[in-house]
């Protein structure tokens, strides 16, 4: 698994996180009612990723099997209270609105997925790369599903960006829909249940046409609770 | 002498077939939509109307998107059940829009994306239904009062309320009984000071319990013609009414009573023709009782501890979900096997 372009498919499309492993879903459920709250989770979680991919690849030959469930999860706290924190001073506002759903980014088992059954196996480069296109892959689930929900519960696109952008992202906000009355059910948990089950039947369908077979899930997938 | 007529088996006598089902359905909905437009005017047929329309025209193009014969599918009446039970559980008077996001979500979303009559998992009038009152619960709580305590608009007026945007007088609404009883319990009121109010009427509200009457008249005539089975909805009354009279007999000023529950809001409706529909419900006979029992019960949670006014939608829609599992539990024991 060191063909670069494979690891790239398989993080962005084939085997998304979001649309096909179906790991992350809480995080990936809970905060994309906008673009910008989707975003910024999935920058905070594509930086989880290749920090806890780098650092479990570089431990991995002195790791004890029997003991790497642990070590993996100190990694990714690490990565994750580092972020945290970053987000703490950097961004304050992001921070409240994305709230308890960044220390949950430990939760995420795709993280843990992929120390799992990626960096653990492969040299560091490779696992960095990997950790980047999961990330990626997962952020662009979590914005399109942003876009839908924002778009169709509230008539806008990039709505606050100023918390993820600071002064640049004053002017971003878009009305695309004028005196829009707002569709509540977009915006509350339904919308994402929703939203989800609508954007993987559509990636179905494209893979459908393509005439390419569906990946199953891993088995390395299953187990790790639906966090 | 008698004559006896001879044939091969099956002896059984063949169930009649979709089409009449729904027209039978149809036909038992006809009392309730009747004494509905007698009580709230125009905007009954009208809904039925504007629904009915989206409702054939939402079908017939997802049927040609997914390349199945349009005429047929059509002809069997699912569709027409499907938006008539949608529009009578709307207010009468919501605007043209709101009935067409209901429409596509029942038609579009929850019958053809599972794959059409008789695979989707879920009611697909309620489903419909339930995305409206979640996004718009303001328009949701919007009734017009029933014909005893003001005349209905006439046809002009209910035209331009629900194709024009125009808002319905206030002197022509009026708080449901089940709004006016959470309101009311909310200001510290009782149910005695309340019952005193024009909107509540004899039992479960002015106009309102006629037009429930009328539901379960074509209610019952589908349980004898059995279109329905009985379970469910006796399952449905039972579910809701246990638990009532138990509220009630403890404290009669903050629970009403069981035949108010019965009688107002959806659950007629619900009981008799929304949790019956075949392709949702659960199908063994111990499995029907207690689907309808769930539905009711969650009835009764939403209407007495719930954010929402009524909770026929949400009860069926749950028990959607459970009736895989009630039908796995409840299978009849075939003679001669083993406990």
């Amino acid at each position: 698994m060191s063909d670069w372009r494979a690891i790239a498919a398989d993080g962005l499309w084939r085997n998304n996180p979001g649309l096909v492993q179906l790991l992350g879903l809480c995080p990936l459920l809970a905060v994309t009612s906008t673009v910008v709250n989707g975003l910024g989770l999935g920058l905070a979680t594509t930086a989880t990723l290749v920090i806890s991919g780098v650092t479990v690849s570089a431990v991995r030959h002195i790791v004890r099997p029997e003991i790497r469930i642990p070590v993996f999860v100190l990694v990714i706290a690490c990565a994750v209270t580092t972020i945290e924190l970053l987000m703490q001073a950097w961004a304050y506002d992001l921070y409240r609105v994305l709230g308890i759903f960044v220390p949950l980014i430990v939760t995420n088992c795709g993280i843990m997925g992929r120390a799992e059954a990626f960096a653990s196996r492969n040299p560091v480069p490779a696992a960095a790369f990997d950790g980047l296109a999961m990330g990626l892959g997962f952020t662009a689930v979590l914005v399109v599903l942003g876009a839908l929900r924002e778009l169709s519960g509230q008539g806008t696109l990039f709505d606050h960006a100023e918390l993820l952008l600071g002064p640049l992202g004053e002017g971003l906000r878009v009305q695309v829909i004028e005196h829009y009355r707002g569709f509540l059910v977009s915006v509350l948990p339904p919308g994402a249940f929703l939203g989800l089950g609508l954007l993987i039947a559509l990636k179905n369908v494209i893979d459908a046409r393509r005439g390419a077979r569906p990946v199953a899930v891993p088995a390395h997938a299953h187990g790790h609770g639906a966090a | 002498m008698r004559e006896f007529p001879v044939a091969t088996s099956p002896h059984l006598p063949p169930r009649a077939s979709v089409p009449a089902l729904m027209y039978r359905v149809l036909a038992a909905l006809a009392p309730g939509a009747a004494l509905a437009t007698w009580q709230f005017g125009w905007g009954v047929p009208l809904q039925l109307a504007l629904a009915c329309l989206l409702a054939v025209a939402a079908e017939a193009a997802m049927l040609a998107l997914r390349r199945r014969p349009v005429g047929r599918a059509l002809a069997d009446g699912s569709v027409l059940v499907t938006a008539a039970l949608l529009a009578l559980a709307l207010p009468p008077y919501a605007p043209w829009w709101l009935t067409a996001v209901a429409v596509l979500a029942a038609v579009v979303l929850a019958k053809h994306l599972y794959g059409g009559l008789g695979y989707n998992p879920f009611n697909p009038a309620m489903v419909g239904y339930v995305v409206v009152l979640v996004a718009f619960p303001r328009e949701l709580g919007h009734w017009p009062a029933p014909a005893a305590l003001a005349a209905g608009p006439d046809l002009a007026t209910a035209l331009s309320v629900v194709f024009g945007g125009s808002p319905l007088p206030d002197a022509l609404t009026a708080a449901t009984p089940l709004d006016h009883v959470r309101t009311g319990l909310s200001m510290n009121r009782t149910l005695a000071e309340l019952r005193a109010d024009p909107v509540m009427g004899r039992i479960a509200g002015t106009g309102w319990e006629w037009v429930a009457l009328g539901y379960l008249a074509g209610g019952l005539w589908l349980v004898w013609k059995r279109v329905a089975d009985w379970r469910i909805p006796l399952g449905f009354a039972a579910g809701l009414a246990l638990p009532a009279l138990l509220a009630w007999g403890v404290d009669p000023d903050a629970y009403p009573s069981p035949l108010f529950h019965l009688l107002s809001g959806g659950a007629m409706l619900g009981a008799f023709f929304i949790a019956t529909d075949p392709v949702t419900a659960s199908t063994t006979p111990r499995g029907r009782l207690l689907f309808g029992a769930g539905a009711g019960l969650v009835t009764f949670l939403v209407r007495g501890f719930g954010g929402y006014p009524d909770g026929v939608a949400f009860g069926v829609l749950l028990m959607n979900m459970a009736a895989p599992t009630l039908d796995q539990l409840t299978r009849p024991r075939v003679f001669g096997e083993r406990r």
